[in-house]
């Protein structure tokens, strides 16, 4: 049966999201994609440049209490999941074009996220010593808990 | 019968509009899928490609061993660290620091064509101060770790005084040359250059410093290879309760990135006839402990020639400084500043060029310190401001006091209180030099820096009061205050 052009350019459009879909099953497998929707953090170190992160974090005083998980994303479900995929993709695109700076600094944003984490199981001490309500903003830097707290999560010489 | 109308059958000729809108969400849907396509793919062999560099983080193409002293060799294993050592022959300043290059007609005494500014220029009274030493001869800035062997080769300060082999310890590669020369004994080696004078020792070597000087050639660990760092680091460790310590046995991985520099960037002498280069360290690291040292051992290394007072030089006691320092008490190595860590693909290496943190304060201080890039360099400049400061107008004391003492001897030298005066002066002079010959302007430690001013200004003043109770017996004028000429 000949086809016309319609069909033959129906073919190849379903071939090429066939393509993208295989190709990215397996890169998500290979890249042990699974992994990043767990809660461990020896997933975290998949990519070489946490190596360092991961291993000081083992020798901090948080390794006990915290995992990346409680400090690195919000504490709600939908919050979570968000923050990770938002992460993952841009370290994807990040690390693919090479484009990123070394020592890592960490965005505006997820400044934020962990802010907000290190308040959320200090709330008690944070309320004694956070009287000011101009200064609630957990992204303000002037009165942050991780500008003096440098050393508790993970200290990379 | 009338045919009925011809009816246009739907299926092949659907209406234009939505046949266009089809066909154009085709296209929109196989783009997006190439491109995702081509950025997944491009995700991909990254990730394959830092597995791959994860997992073979060199190559062994050639074997190496102790006696493989030319750094091109190791270079074949480790080209990424060989191309940034071969990068130590740039030439940058700094504010205080780095270095000029400078052209230079090549001499028969002297081939280089390009050298460094001299200090002495830079600051005429250094003359003055190191009267009588062959330092006042020829003093030029340091360069980098590449031109160690030449710069020392060709010296005027060679012309000046006959040097003995032992200068060659920390201006060559001579792991491979201890050896040889100890047949295997490490420490007889070193003894034997020590005795040679410098120009048949100079013949036994071949390059700057070189990787088997820090460098295990089989684990690629650091090793010291400096019997007077092994000595010398043992006499501190002695002096502080450890007995026989053995540096290369009981130090941890941190410490051998300062000691492997620590092993020549020290305050040393060389001890006897037998020219032993030694580290005065057995009363400890400070600049106070190492004149309590030579105070005990009665070691002087010239007579200035104005104040016939017999002086001591200290010699880039980096080592010493830093020890002094917030740095060393928080654990930071040498290398963790000045060789920073540099990410290739998946691999961390060393940066071995080896260079002033100034010039790289990204890597080398904002991984510690997450403030901007000018912030920490005005911090580093204002404590080497200040640092420089002192060290002017302690260097002005010590000139005073100096020429007092000639005015003086000039008049009657066996005038009471001229012995006083001299040792003021000695003490003065080497804690003055203490700070001006360290390679951090104040900066590996800047109250230690300030107290070692402060005690030689103090120094040059209980000299003077000497002086003054002899000139106002003889009597007789002082000269007056020496002007300070600053660097600018």
């Amino acid at each position: 049966m000949a086809l016309n052009g319609r069909q033959r350019a129906g073919i190849a459009a379903v071939v090429a999201v066939g393509v993208a879909a295989g190709l990215g099953v397996f890169t998500f497998g290979y890249a042990r994609g699974a992994s990043y929707l767990t809660n461990d953090p020896a997933a975290c170190a998949n990519c070489h440049i946490m190596s360092e992160h991961f291993a000081a974090w083992q020798r901090a005083s948080h390794r006990a209490a915290a995992t990346c998980n409680d400090c690195h994303t919000p504490h709600t479900l939908i919050g979570k999941y968000l923050t990770k995929a938002r992460n993952g993709f841009w370290h994807s695109f990040y690390f693919t074009t090479g484009t990123y700076p070394d020592p890592l600094r960490i965005t505006e944003r997820n400044r934020g996220v962990t802010e907000s984490a290190c308040r959320y199981c200090h709330a008690d001490i944070v309320a004694e010593i956070d009287h000011r309500p101009a200064r609630h903003d957990a992204r303000d830097a002037t009165l942050s808990c991780i500008r003096c707290h440098t050393y508790v999560g993970h200290w990379v010489r | 019968m009338a045919e009925p109308p011809a009816i246009i059958p739907s299926d092949s000729q659907p209406p234009p509009a939505r046949r266009r809108l089809s066909a154009r969400m085709l296209a929109a849907v196989a783009a997006f899928a190439v491109v995702t396509t081509v950025a997944v793919a491009a995700l991909l062999t990254n990730i394959v490609e830092r597995r791959q560099e994860a997992r073979n983080p060199f190559y062994r193409v050639v074997a190496l061993e102790d006696t493989t002293t030319d750094p091109a060799v190791w270079g074949k294993n480790f080209p990424q660290q060989y191309d940034a050592y071969r990068r130590t022959v740039d030439q940058v300043r700094t504010r205080y620091g780095g270095s000029e290059g400078l052209p230079h007609p090549p001499t028969a005494a002297d081939p280089r064509s390009v050298v460094a500014q001299s200090r002495l220029e830079e600051d005429p009274r250094l003359r003055e101060f190191w009267a009588g030493y062959a330092f006042s001869k020829d003093f030029r800035e340091e360069r980098g770790h590449a031109y160690m062997l030449s710069d020392q080769e060709f010296t005027e300060r060679q012309q000046a005084t006959q040097q003995p082999g032992t200068c060659l310890n920390c201006h060559a590669s001579m792991y491979a040359t201890y050896l040889r020369l100890g047949n295997g004994d490490l420490t007889r080696g070193f003894e034997a250059v020590n005795q040679m004078t410098y120009q048949v020792a100079r013949t036994n070597v071949r390059h700057p410093v070189s990787c088997v000087d820090c460098h295990d050639p089989a684990t690629m660990q650091l090793r010291v290879t400096r019997p007077a760092f092994m000595e010398g680091i043992r006499a501190l460790r002695a002096s502080l309760g450890v007995a026989n310590f053995d540096v290369n046995r009981e130090a941890t991985r941190q410490e051998m990135r300062t000691f492997v520099c620590g092993q020549c960037h020290v305050e040393y002498y060389f001890k006897g006839k037998e020219k032993r280069l030694t580290y005065p360290w057995a009363k400890g690291l400070t600049a106070d402990s190492i004149l309590a040292y030579y105070d005990s051992v009665g070691h002087r290394d010239w007579v200035h020639t104005a104040s016939r007072a017999p002086v001591l030089k200290a010699q880039h006691p980096e080592f010493e400084m830093y020890n002094q320092g917030v740095h060393a008490r928080s654990g930071v190595a040498c290398a963790d500043c000045h060789m920073p860590y540099d990410r290739v693909g998946a691999m961390k290496i060393s940066d071995h060029h080896v260079r002033s943190p100034l010039l790289n304060i990204n890597r080398a201080c904002q991984t510690c310190h997450k403030f901007p890039e000018e912030e920490l360099r005005a911090r580093v400049e204002r404590i080497q401001d200040r640092t420089f400061e002192l060290r002017n107008i302690a260097l002005d004391a010590v000139l005073e006091l100096t020429r007092q003492i000639a005015t003086v001897s000039a008049r009657d030298s066996a005038a009471a209180g001229l012995a006083d005066a001299r040792r003021a002066q000695l003490y003065s002079q080497f804690l003055v030099d203490f700070v001006e010959a360290e390679n951090s302007m104040g900066f590996h430690a800047p109250q230690e820096a300030a107290r070692l001013m402060a005690h030689a200004i103090d120094q040059a003043r209980r000299g003077q009061n000497a002086l003054v109770r002899a000139a106002g017996a003889l009597p007789v004028a002082l000269p007056g205050s020496v002007a300070t000429k600053a660097r600018p």
